[in-house]
């Protein structure tokens, strides 16, 4: 669901994932677990969706953030003083209560961070962190180096972390 | 090490890639510094409401997709 950012679109992608799945059932040979095998053709058909989409949608990447994986540093520059220690620092999380931290809006709030994110990011934090995958599982099913893997990741969780700070604040 | 290079670091940390020299620089960095450490900390909270996400119930709609799927399947 996360994958794609949309639920008609996410409905449409699992139910042409099952049938790939079913249809190449006699080609896995059982060498990767079989959760790593689906999740590798629901990124397939996820992928060829998105690209089939900005085909019928030029314009439509102008509405996104650019999906750039390096240049520009995750926290804003103007958060820190000229010797870079932090002028405007991340506010402390310890006065808010346990439950509101972990409470099922702030899990709201994280989905519609990892959503806003450009694909490339979004791909690979739902992959490590929502599924769960190992990095090196990560970035085998994403066809990415290990370092790319990271790039994305931490400028992912960064922007999460972002929305979490604006939504506690 | 100054914050502005310790943020950009926190991926590489918690992933466990730093080598031990920049690991020692990050660990000191951080332990003489509120702002990382909070920073740190609200990274690995990130990541924990992030896996809460994968126990959300599917829509009912794609459940059901994935049922009927399931069900047809096995009668092939």
């Amino acid at each position: 669901m996360t994958y794609v950012g949309d639920r008609g679109v996410a409905e449409d992608v699992v139910q042409e994932s099952w049938l790939t799945c079913v249809r190449s059932l006699d080609r896995f040979e059982g060498r990767s677990s079989l959760k790593t095998w689906i999740f590798g053709i629901v990124i397939n058909v996820a992928r060829s969706r998105r690209r089939k989409e900005s085909r019928i949608l030029p314009f439509a990447s102008f509405w996104r953030r650019a999906d750039s994986d390096e240049g520009r540093p995750t926290v804003d520059r103007s958060r820190f003083g000229s010797d870079g220690m932090w002028q405007s620092g991340p506010p402390s999380w310890d006065s808010i209560p346990e439950s509101k931290i972990l409470g099922d809006e702030t899990v709201q709030q994280v989905r519609a961070a990892i959503e806003a994110l450009p694909p490339k990011q979004r791909e690979v934090i739902v992959l490590r962190d929502v599924a769960g995958f190992e990095a090196g599982e990560v970035s085998s099913l994403l066809g990415i180096s290990a370092a790319n893997e990271r790039v994305r990741l931490h400028r992912a969780r960064a922007a999460v972390r972002q929305a979490l700070e604006e939504y506690l604040r | 090490m100054n914050c502005r290079q310790v943020v950009e670091l926190m991926t590489d940390y918690i992933e466990g890639i730093l080598s031990t020299d920049e690991r020692a620089r990050f660990e000191e960095h951080i332990a003489g510094c509120d702002g990382c450490r909070a920073y740190l900390a609200q990274m690995q909270t990130a990541r924990h409401l992030a896996h809460r996400l994968a126990d959300e119930p599917l829509p009912e709609s794609i459940e059901r997709e994935l049922l009927d799927a399931f069900r047809n399947w096995r009668r092939l």
